[in-house]
């Protein structure tokens, strides 16, 4: 089944205090498409001028939303959801053709977890509380949470819809808002979504500013008008945020990006079943999203005793990946997001095979016919060694690193021989094995049997140079708001001190 | 004459000098990491990014020194590195991005001969 190309405005403001209000000089950038590096439309090159506007806009909002009850935020938060839902299917062709991830993925997972965000900081603002302790028999203790105010938020283009969602929903659940700049690769679809919600969204709770990073990340890094600040990226623009944020005396959430393993141990081929087939998807998912995943699986590890014959039902696998028109639901695998990242991800593939590693499988661009101008790259697998490059630094594309371990204890080594730790895989059926490796593993979030899945009820974070803080679950809510204590005394004596 | 760890395009040093003009100031290099526009240089005005006391310096290219973390140079070391220009929109805070062009690294491993003469780096 295809899907119709999306038909977009001939240019987008920014979507401050509740209104479009157009970038204050009058400046705009093209949006370009991945899908045929055609542009699709044009978006506000927002400066300081327009970051300030909407840090303004964000505080007016604030002065009724950070006093709305709980009960009153969990229904705007429901609200946002149902408007999503009822327009999902146009968002997700919209995130597709802005971002040039195929479209089974937009309609299957982007937009049903993004919608699901809100539903969750929905609910569990409805049932969690603060705390009350009797310190003596007239002394009470309340821990009470109260919002930060207005934050700032820069978020990737990956994974467009569902990173403005992992940010924005724990935010204004929390009582906050938003000043949000989306990447400038892909800063369409949420200007499309703030369409579908504003109906729902007291003014100036969501702000949106486009620009490009250094005319409007930083300026909204620096405000001073801004209470925190999250950034998904990487890791010298994570340096710098951070040193932004010490201006301001802010705390930072960083989200910087990872090298992740992906153990296979030999009890996998025992048998030939649904299981082991299981096995099979998870080391395929490095294809996922065209590889741009921050948890993206790109070291492979695999016991030694079980390497050919698996790898060999694995290749049978990658190249049944189809690849052609992102709006084509057969569609597998659509296309990297910028051309840029294409050619850095060509020049990734060129260095692994300078550094000596086996191809086994792509290597090369891929010709899509559909769209001859398009920024498509073949699934690709090297076999090599840990200390190679493509093992080590982060290609964000559909390049995976295969080697091989003797024994667990090789295979923890390896998988821990990295400067990052956000996501890791771990597949066997031997629970002895699965514990000490998933505890074993410096990473944040292990999966055991399992890869890629991304509920909100599960934290997800990194150790290491993978960043600081979490995201998702409802402890993030504790990352954007204060806890403010109030000790009340019922004695009426003084203390007798003076 | 020793070998350098990192050289430059002639579009690159045009660039250099386009964005020197635009901004008035001296300008730096600092190696990304990480997902998203990481693995790729980043350029600054002298002064805005706080280089890392444990940063190295891999050299300089038309005259703006060039470093990354010590963590990064680690296993970059047995390649040398040419910065150029691709067309694109990248994101990150580097400067060039409003122009819609990306610096990018490109390595290649260094000759036998080139690998005695290296210029010395100090890593603590």
């Amino acid at each position: 089944m295809g899907f119709e190309k999306p038909k977009f405005k001939e240019k987008y403001e920014n979507f401050i205090g509740g209104k479009w209000v157009a970038p204050v000089d009058g400046n705009y950038f093209e949006a370009i498409s991945p899908i045929d590096n055609g542009v699709m439309t044009k978006v506000a090159q927002s400066n300081k001028k327009d970051v300030q506007l909407a840090v303004d806009a964000g505080w007016a909002g604030f002065e009724s939303w950070g006093k709305t009850s709980v009960t009153e935020r969990s229904a705007v938060l429901n609200k946002i959801a149902d408007a999503m839902e009822a327009n999902l299917e146009m968002l997700a062709i919209a995130e597709t053709w802005d971002n040039g991830k195929a479209i089974r993925e937009t309609i299957n997972a982007d937009l049903p977890l993004a919608i699901d965000h809100f539903r969750y900081f929905a609910s569990v603002i409805r049932s969690e509380s603060g705390s009350i302790s009797d310190l003596d028999s007239n002394t009470v203790s309340q821990e009470i949470h109260e919002p930060l105010g207005v934050v700032g938020q820069i978020i990737p283009w990956n994974f467009p819809l569902l990173m403005a969602a992992w940010k924005i929903a724990p935010a204004i659940a929390a009582g906050n808002c938003v000043v949000l700049k989306p990447a400038e690769q892909t800063p369409v679809s949420i200007l499309l979504m703030m369409e579908v919600i504003a109906d729902v969204l007291p003014a100036g709770v969501i702000n949106i500013v486009n620009g490009f990073g250094p005319e409007c990340g930083k300026p909204l890094a620096l405000n001073p008008g801004i209470r925190k600040i999250g950034f998904t990226g990487e890791t010298t623009t994570g340096k710098l945020i951070m040193q932004y944020a010490s201006e301001n005396i802010i705390p930072v959430t960083l989200e910087l990006g990872g090298k992740s393993p992906n153990i296979f141990m030999e009890s996998i081929m025992e048998k030939d079943d649904a299981f082991f087939d299981k096995a099979i998807e998870g080391l395929v998912l490095f294809a996922f999203n065209q590889g741009e995943v921050c948890t993206c699986p790109s070291r492979a590890l695999i016991q030694e005793s079980i390497y050919e014959p698996f790898m060999k039902r694995v290749l049978a696998r990658v190249e049944a990946i189809k690849m052609g028109d992102p709006l084509d639901s057969s569609t597998m695998m659509g296309a990297q997001a910028s051309t840029d990242q294409y050619e850095k991800i060509l020049h990734y593939i060129n260095i692994g095979k300078e550094e000596g590693a086996e191809l086994l499988a792509g290597g090369d661009k891929f010709e899509n016919d559909a769209y001859p101008n398009g920024c498509y790259i073949q699934p690709t697998i090297f076999k090599g060694n840990n200390k190679m490059r493509i093992f080590q630094e982060e290609i964000f594309g559909p390049v995976l690193s295969v080697t091989t371990f003797k024994d667990l204890d090789e295979a923890l080594e390896i998988a821990n021989d990295t400067i990052y730790g956000l996501g890791a895989g771990v597949w066997t059926r031997d629970v002895h094995e699965m514990q000490t490796l998933t505890r074993g593993i410096q990473a944040g979030r292990v999966w055991a049997n399992c890869y890629h899945a991304y509920p909100a009820h599960a934290s997800f974070g990194g150790y290491k140079l993978s960043g600081i803080g979490r995201e998702t679950h409802m402890m993030m809510l504790n990352n954007y708001r204060h806890t403010k204590n109030i000790l009340t005394s019922y004695n009426t004596h003084a203390l007798g001190f003076f | 004459m020793s070998t350098k760890r990192v050289e430059s395009t002639q579009k690159t040093n045009e660039l250099i000098d386009k964005l020197r003009e635009k901004h008035g100031t001296e300008l730096m290099f600092h190696q990304s990491g990480g997902c998203c526009d990481g693995s790729a240089p980043m350029c600054f005005e002298v002064g805005d990014f706080m280089v890392g006391s444990r940063d190295v310096k891999l050299g300089e290219i038309h005259g703006s020194e060039f470093f990354m973390s010590p963590e990064q140079f680690d296993y970059i070391k047995g390649t040398h590195l040419t910065i150029d220009v691709v067309e694109g929109r990248g994101s990150s805070f580097s400067i060039e991005i409003p122009l819609g062009v990306r610096f990018i690294a490109i390595s290649r491993l260094y000759t036998n001969e080139e690998l005695e003469n290296l210029e010395e780096i100090e890593v603590e």
